[in-house]
């Protein structure tokens, strides 16, 4: 009970504090605070619309932030779910425009395909570290740049669809295999996607032998080859199914956004996943608050913007000073006696 | 007649009394779950917005209002209609082109009122406006760009675009002036046909000033490469070429890297002249405020909307740098005589016989290809002259 009040205060109580934090610097540029606050509850959480439009911003998120969370168990530091996400949403065109079946079989297949191709590319970062002592933060940054390019590569020739003039875009996957909304919301279907993969990865991070296997890999490797667990095979494994949850969020924006696979995909939600992944110490479960919060940001950003005349920029210093202030409250973490149980 | 028909009857007729109270009762329920959501949603802020003489305008960019470029141009006639009376105007800048651009047009029109939204990146048309204009059809959409077509798209969107080529073409003859290598330069983001066009107008227009002149151009990839443009800009320099242009979002880098190296550039989308005085020869900029002053106009009369918009120097929707101190008198005559036909309709750019750096006749003698032909509009070359690959 205490140690649920210490997992939730904590981060909640920094919350908090960054919220103090930015009124001050709200201050200090010459902004009033309390309109400040009113204005991001207003955006992000205080009708049905600002919930609407947090949730369609958080959908994202919680899908590319498992590409960092999941490989995190095994120790790994991978940053590579923009590429991930970038190659399996062109897989996904790819096969959205080519199969022709029942929507949901065509779903199904671009699913598949962009998990396919995601986990393999994260995989190689996954590899490369296993097999040829490669840093694997490094080596999945660097992927990032080659999955940019060879996505810009193939949407501008070979897959191009020829009347994509200004905007050179693969084919359509066509308006019928889109995924639609949730009943009665704006919300698209992707986020589901995005929640039932948070909680699968959480039940096998914690309640498997797999996810135990996994995280005694992540303590320590040279204790995991002594109880003679396979280790190369849960790294991969971790990077695998990571990438693939990044893959699977590029599908869910080339069938419920764009339609087709352009450029607009390479819009940094692979980067702001690693941002949730860390916010949420990388558990699964924590992701999905996470990138609600995150997302609820996002659509304040657009008030401040608006009635404030704040640039951009001064969302990314709230993003900046919540990151800094629940990393350094964890440092508070069974620190403090009122949390700590009696007998221990 | 048998008892069960009369009690039936009966009972039919008793219970239609209470049926009318009963819908009505429903009918209230109903109306007042609609108040319940449409609060929720915000939409009492919308009447206000729709008042007589008052309009709230929505603008949104891709990328920073100050950046010296695309959004800087568009931004220019955003501040041009905050001084009109009535209109307000709501602004939101580095929006990507995703799911955040539908939800912040949402939020415009839900959460400000907006009733005219001008989003203005050219992948903001399609899906995202086309979806928030079937969600909201009493609201304007006018994108910058010429994808409207009268067939596919709603009437309350529209499209807005500029023959800036007109522009590029004038730089062109500053540039033909200012080369002493006789080597000119080009960095463009992607091969699409809007930049070939300036290119080409570019280079055509050199031409017009000494028929030998080469343009070299470089494509970046993308509209926002700062580290790319800054190595092209070398690049080309340290190939002899003396003039650049560019068609990227921000010529920031560009026009400053040129200046820094001792060479000439000339400018695009807004006027960058105070980031390079001496280097700056003049520069193709947009003028938006004439297609936005128009679109508020109508939106404020309750004018139907002008879903199709084009212009170019004559029309008021591109303008010209002024020259910088190194355009010799000659080169001003010269632009400014051109410009003055440009004024008339009375200039061609595009006109036969007309080959393309492959060898390859595109406009075969005698065939003038105006502003207005959309042929122009899938260019697929580079014309003679230029030194690069499609």
């Amino acid at each position: 009970m205490q140690r649920t009040a210490e997992a939730v205060l904590i981060p909640v109580g920094a919350l908090c504090a960054a919220l103090l934090l930015f009124g001050v610097f709200m201050l200090l540029v010459g902004k009033d605070p309390l309109q400040v606050y009113a204005l991001i509850y207003k955006g992000g959480f205080g009708s049905s619309f600002a919930w609407q439009s947090t949730l369609a911003r958080a959908a994202p998120m919680t899908l590319t932030a498992l590409c960092a969370a999941i490989p995190a168990q095994a120790g790994l530091v991978i940053i590579g779910a923009e590429g991930a996400l970038l190659l399996g949403g062109l897989a996904a065109a790819a096969v959205g425009s080519s199969v022709a079946g029942a929507p949901l079989l065509v779903q199904v297949c671009m699913a598949l395909a962009a998990m396919v191709v995601g986990g393999a590319w994260v995989m190689l970062a996954g590899a490369l570290r296993h097999l040829r002592g490669v840093n694997e933060t490094i080596s999945s940054l660097l992927l990032n740049y080659i999955a940019i390019a060879l996505f810009n590569h193939l949407v501008e020739g070979p897959l191009r669809d020829p009347a994509s003039l200004n905007k050179p875009s693969t084919l359509p996957i066509g308006e019928v295999n889109m995924l639609g909304n949730f009943p009665g919301l704006d919300v698209h279907l992707g986020l589901a996607f995005g929640v039932v993969f948070c909680l699968l990865c959480w039940v096998l991070v914690r309640h498997t032998s797999v996810g135990f296997a996994l995280r005694i890999v992540g303590g320590n490797v040279r204790a995991a080859r002594l109880a003679g667990l396979p280790v190369g095979l849960l790294l991969l494994g971790a990077c695998g199914l990571g990438g693939a949850a990044a893959g699977l969020a590029g599908m869910v924006e080339v069938a419920a956004v764009h339609g087709a696979a352009n450029a607009s995909l390479v819009a940094g939600y692979g980067y702001a996943g690693v941002l949730v992944s860390f916010i949420a110490r990388h558990n699964p479960l924590a992701v999905l608050p996470v990138a609600l919060l995150l997302g609820g940001i996002a659509a304040s950003g657009g008030q401040l913007q608006r009635h404030l005349d704040l640039p951009d920029a001064s969302v990314l210093v709230l993003q900046g000073i919540a990151f800094m202030t629940i990393l350094a409250a964890e440092s508070l973490r069974g620190k403090l006696r009122w949390f700590t149980p009696a007998e221990a | 007649m048998s008892k069960q028909d009369v009690n039936g009857d009966c009972r039919a007729s008793a219970t239609k009394p209470s049926a009318v109270p009963n819908t009505a009762r429903r009918e209230i329920v109903r109306a007042l779950a609609v108040a319940g959501v449409g609060s929720a949603l915000g939409l009492p802020f919308m009447p206000t917005a729709r008042a007589e003489g008052k309009l709230v305008v929505g603008v949104i960019y891709v990328g920073p209002k100050d950046d010296y470029g695309y959004n800087q141009a568009q931004a220019q006639a955003a501040a041009a209609l905050k001084k009109l009376p009535g209109v307000t105007v709501v602004e939101e800048e580095k929006v990507p082109e995703t799911m955040d651009v539908q939800k912040a047009m949402g939020s415009m029109i839900e959460q400000d009122g907006a009733s005219l939204i001008f989003p203005t990146s050219y992948g903001y048309f399609d899906p995202h406006m086309l979806k928030m204009a079937e969600k909201y059809p009493k609201v304007r959409f006018a994108h910058c760009g010429g994808l409207w077509s009268a067939d596919k798209h709603p009437k309350n969107t529209g499209s807005y675009f500029g023959y800036i080529d007109e522009c590029q073409f004038l730089n062109g003859i500053a540039a033909g002036h200012a080369t002493k290598s006789r080597k000119i330069g080009f960095i463009a983001a992607k091969a699409i046909p809007q930049v070939l066009r300036n290119i080409n107008a570019f280079t055509l227009g050199a031409q017009s000033v000494h028929p030998d002149i080469t343009c070299q151009v470089i494509f970046t990839g993308d509209w926002a490469m700062p580290v790319k443009e800054a190595e092209a800009t070398n690049s080309l320099v340290d190939q002899g070429v003396d003039v650049v242009t560019m068609h990227v979002d921000s010529p920031k880098v560009v026009v400053e890297t040129a200046a820094r190296r001792g060479i000439y550039g000339c400018g695009y989308h807004a006027n960058q002249s105070a980031l390079a005085p001496k280097a700056y020869l003049t520069g193709a900029e947009w003028n938006w405020t004439t297609p936005y002053t128009a679109h508020v106009t109508a939106a404020m009369s309750g004018a139907p909307m002008n879903n199709f918009m084009r212009g170019g120097l004559k029309e008021g929707y591109v303008k010209t740098s002024a020259y910088g101190p190194a355009v010799p008198d000659v080169a001003r005559k010269m632009a400014d005589g051109v410009k003055g036909k440009m004024m008339k309709d009375d200039f061609v750019i595009f006109k036969g016989p007309l080959k393309d750096n492959t060898g390859k006749v595109v406009i075969p003698s005698g065939t003038s290809r105006v502003q207005t032909d959309v042929v122009l509009e899938q260019m697929n070359y580079l014309v003679a002259g230029v030194v690069g690959k499609v």
